[in-house]
């Protein structure tokens, strides 16, 4: 049995496992036994995938589905790439499932839809003809709606369901135009299957403008997906509003399939690039990865901060991939696929670290019932193992050496650092700018996670709820220390996944970077020895030996007594939790330095009269560009245009027998004309 | 013999359409019915005509339907139906009888040149026949926006459907069932039709469609 047929096979067991759920929900035990089908079929995938990194292409094609078309799947090393990614946060998100299942009030409204939001996932993956990936990327794009309106009866989850499914809708659209385009392409309705498998559009090479029409249609449909700006907006409504294993697996997978769409088109279908393509999507990548993290920056709720550092991270890859088409349009493949690589080792990094991020908010969500940091505190005495994965999983998106954030982003800045021998000035200038959004956005998630984790676990308890927190189950726990595990390996060992990256790289950008795996001690030489390395192992083995080592010395130095003493206050008595920072006072001087700017904040003192028995309060308001900008104007031209139509709903009989009869005559005269 | 087939079913067709023309400044109603059954009458003619030419004995039947129901059955209906009412001797106000005389001449040159590039590799008859049912079909939507009586708005519509079947019929292999269940559906639409005037007939003592629109509080 090929490797494409077993992930044929897993695709539908997992549709199988659909059913069962929908069959078996109310029963006792459904979770358990759904969530195992589930880990254990995503397990199996993940190895079928990752057997398949570096074998050569394999196709299938099946009798059925579109008429004349049929279904064609492709496992290439590319697609490999992004099952292993999908697969391996499903197996995760499922194993943490098994332990979360039980906080689930109403599992026939989950049940059904996650087997089958991963079955869309993989097929997304697999499909190779445009009517195969759109039926999947819908299919995906329901079953995430259904699951995020799992907890409709919450306030904002239907507001935020809604929003979700008109940019979903929105994005396949421009997908079907985006697909349409390179359809006509390659030879349109004339040819067999109507020019929409995949074979067919990269055999063909489309024009100037049509390439460009395309990938502006591809932009917006996957950039509404993965959450790029000024598309986001649907993203830190939709993923917190789901449970919080979907939410894992819709910030840490679904963005990246939609990641894989771009690459697929953009890099595979659409052929050799033109160098101004590259230049939305430079743009793109770096205000997305900016405004990102200041969105999350401002966030008290906490599984809305980690959905806004999701689009921060998207940005991080649309950036690198941007770069790649740079490099690929000016014959620089290795460049390219030093940028490709750095792009693709993100996407996998992740979506171990927002797995693990979004398993820890599960995790507080399940222990006290709250998102809202500012309610949080002290819970890392409460629940010490899911907060040091927590820890590692925030030092891992802050790219804190030795972990994987580091070394992916490490590459990505070692990418930009080759763009001066980009021939063109527009591209000299632009890289290094959005570069510098790039080095900002990643000193801002360091700020943002410090806020995060000081605010969440440091301190003492804000509420009651955090002082009484428990530990969280063995399922979840086992689920999070997996994927932090894999995280500090990746960090240790960036070589291995480069090269696991290797042959999908060399695919896309006709280059791959130099073989990791032999130098000495595992040294990480993206380019050649005399420009710069980095070597993971060590630094990892420098930092644990210094830290050991100071903390020995210390606990020897300093004694083992532990002395319990009263806080120093100030001489202000009564300092009780409220007075610790809390996440708005942390993130404040970023709020006035950029949040005036980005985000036209501002702070407003509310003093009530003299007389009044209401306390004085600080409003702050925040505007957000994109919807602002964007959104609210369209939804008003919307509303406009519906109000003026409204009168068509409204006419005479006869009025509407004269607009049909005119019409016809004016198509009957269109076609009198032109034949 | 192939000549005279085509000449017949040409001629056919084309008075089809000249009946349509009498509708259209018929402004009297039971004339206007007169008109409808005539034109009914030609259509049974020339689907009979169309049965002998492609021998397909089934268009016999078609054609029969056409004789039976639409040149007999539905007229004396609506003569009765108008009787009821009491508009038999009514004169509706044609707005500009020359007006929508022009009007249809472009409608039926409209169809011709539409039509006759489209099908150019087809053979004679159904090209031509699908010409003229367009026509008619065309001839029959005008007449609907022209009137204002909801019982000759019925004979427009009835008169299209007549372009219909010519086409359908005019067209090799056309199944059985297409026209039956068509010719049903239209029959059933008829029903249907009858009842709403006498409902309308009660409620707003008129038949007239701009009372309709008065009830709705319409501006005009």
């Amino acid at each position: 049995m090929t490797a494409l047929a077993l992930l044929g096979g897993c695709i539908l067991a997992l549709l199988g496992t659909a059913g069962l759920g929908a069959l078996i929900a109310q029963r006792r035990g459904a979770g358990a036994r759904v969530y195992g089908l589930c880990l254990a079929i995503t397990a199996v995938a993940t190895l079928a995938a990752l057997a398949s990194l570096a074998a050569p292409a394999e196709v299938a094609a099946y009798p059925i589905f579109m008429p004349g078309l049929g279904l064609h799947l492709r496992l290439d090393p590319l697609a490999a790439v992004f099952l292993v990614i999908v697969d391996l946060g499903a197996a995760g998100a499922s194993l943490y499932a098994l332990g979360y299942a039980a906080h689930e009030k109403e599992p026939r409204r989950v049940l059904p839809f996650y087997p089958a939001f991963l079955a869309a996932m993989n097929l997304v993956v697999l499909a190779d003809d445009a009517y195969a990936f759109l039926f999947g990327w819908e299919l995906m794009s329901l079953a995430s709606w259904a699951l995020v309106m799992a907890h409709h009866r919450e306030a904002g989850n239907a507001r935020a369901g809604y929003i979700y499914i008109v940019m979903a809708s929105l994005g396949t659209l421009a997908l079907i135009g985006g697909f349409g385009v390179l359809a006509a392409g390659a030879g349109g309705f004339a040819s067999a299957g109507g020019g929409f498998d995949f074979a067919a559009m990269r055999a063909a090479h489309p024009g100037v403008a049509q390439g460009g029409i395309a990938l502006a249609l591809v932009l917006i449909g996957a950039g509404s997906k993965a959450g790029l700006a000024p598309l986001h907006v649907w993203l830190p409504l939709a993923h917190p509003a789901a449970p919080s294993h979907v939410s894992a697996l819709m910030s840490g997978v679904m963005t990246k399939v939609a990641i894989y769409g771009f690459i697929r088109v953009v890099f595979d279908l659409l052929g050799p690039a033109e160098w101004w393509w590259a230049m939305p999507v430079l743009l793109l990548g770096g205000i997305t990865a900016a405004l990102g993290v200041l969105h999350a920056l401002m966030e008290r709720d906490l599984k809305r901060l980690l959905a806004c550092s999701t689009i921060e991270n998207i940005g991080i890859i649309f950036l690198a991939l941007g770069l790649a088409l740079a490099f690929r349009a000016n014959a620089m493949p290795t460049a390219a696929a030093l940028a490709l690589t750095a792009g693709l080792f993100h996407a996998f990094n992740h979506m171990l670290f927002k797995s693990v991020l979004f398993f820890g908010a599960g995790a507080v969500l399940g222990a006290t019932g709250l998102r809202d940091i500012e309610r949080l505190g002290g819970l890392i005495h409460r629940m010490p193992v899911s907060s040091a994965a927590f820890l590692v999983a925030s030092m891992a998106i802050a790219a804190l050496p030795p972990l994987n954030g580091f070394a992916s982003e490490w590459l990505l800045f070692q990418a930009i650092f080759i763009s001066p021998e980009l021939p063109q000035w527009g591209l000299k200038i632009m890289v290094p700018a959005v570069g510098t959004l790039l080095a900002l956005a990643a000193a801002l998630v360091a700020a943002c996670f410090v806020r995060a984790y000081g605010i969440l676990y440091l301190g003492r308890p804000r509420g009651p709820e955090a002082a009484t927190a428990r530990e969280t189950d063995r399922y979840s726990l086992a689920a999070m220390i997996a994927l932090c595990a894999l995280a500090v390996l990746a960090g240790l060992l960036p070589g291995v996944v480069i090269d696991a990256l290797a042959p999908a790289v060399h695919a896309l950008a006709g280059a791959r970077m130099p073989a990791q795996s032999g130098g000495a001690w595992l040294t990480l030489v993206p380019i050649a020895d005399r420009n710069s390395s980095y070597n993971g192992l060590m630094i990892g083995l420098f930092l644990a030996l210094v830290g050991l080592g100071s903390a020995a010395l210390i606990h020897r130095l300093a004694g083992r007594r532990t002395r319990r003493a009263r806080l120093w206050d100030c001489g202000y008595p009564g300092l009780g939790p409220t007075s610790q920072y809390s996440a708005a006072s942390l993130s404040q001087p970023l709020r006035r330095v950029l949040g005036a700017v980005v985000f036209a904040s501002s702070e407003r003192v509310d003093m009530p009269d003299p007389g009044a028995l209401r306390p004085a309060g600080i409003v702050k308001t925040i505007h957000d560009p994109a919807w602002e900008g964007l959104f609210a104007p369209i939804g008003i031209a919307v509303s406009y245009a519906a109000g003026k139509l409204n009168h068509l709903q409204f006419m005479t009989i006869r009025r509407y027998l004269g607009a049909v009869f005119v019409l016809l005559v004016a198509l009957l005269l269109l076609v009198g004309v032109s034949g | 013999m192939h000549g005279l087939a085509f000449d017949i079913a040409h001629m056919l067709a084309g008075f089809l359409v000249l009946t349509s023309f009498m509708m259209l400044y018929q402004d009297r109603l039971s004339a206007l019915i007169n008109a409808l059954a005539i034109q009914a009458a030609v259509l049974g003619a020339s689907v009979a005509w169309q049965a002998v030419i492609q021998e397909a004995p089934h268009l016999y039947i078609t054609a029969l339907l056409a004789l039976v129901f639409k040149a007999v059955v539905i007229p004396m209906a609506l003569r009765r139906i108008i009787r009821q009412l009491g508009i038999h001797r009514e004169i509706e106000t044609v707005g500009g009888t020359g007006l929508t005389m022009l009007a249809g001449i472009g409608l039926v040159a409209l169809a011709l040149q539409v039509v006759l590039p489209v099908t150019a590799g087809s053979d004679a008859v159904a090209r031509e026949d699908i010409a003229l049912a367009l026509s008619v079909v065309l001839l029959g939507l005008l007449m609907m926006v022209t009137r204002r009586n909801a019982v000759s708005q019925v004979v427009g519509f009835m008169s299209l459907e007549n372009g219909i079947v010519l086409a359908a019929t005019g067209a090799r292999g056309m199944p059985l069932v297409v026209e039956i269940s068509v010719a049903f559906s239209v029959l059933i639409a008829f029903i249907v039709v009858g009842i709403f005037l006498f409902r309308i007939r009660e409620r707003f003592d008129t038949v007239d469609v701009q009372a309709l629109d008065r009830f709705r509080g319409e501006r005009r």
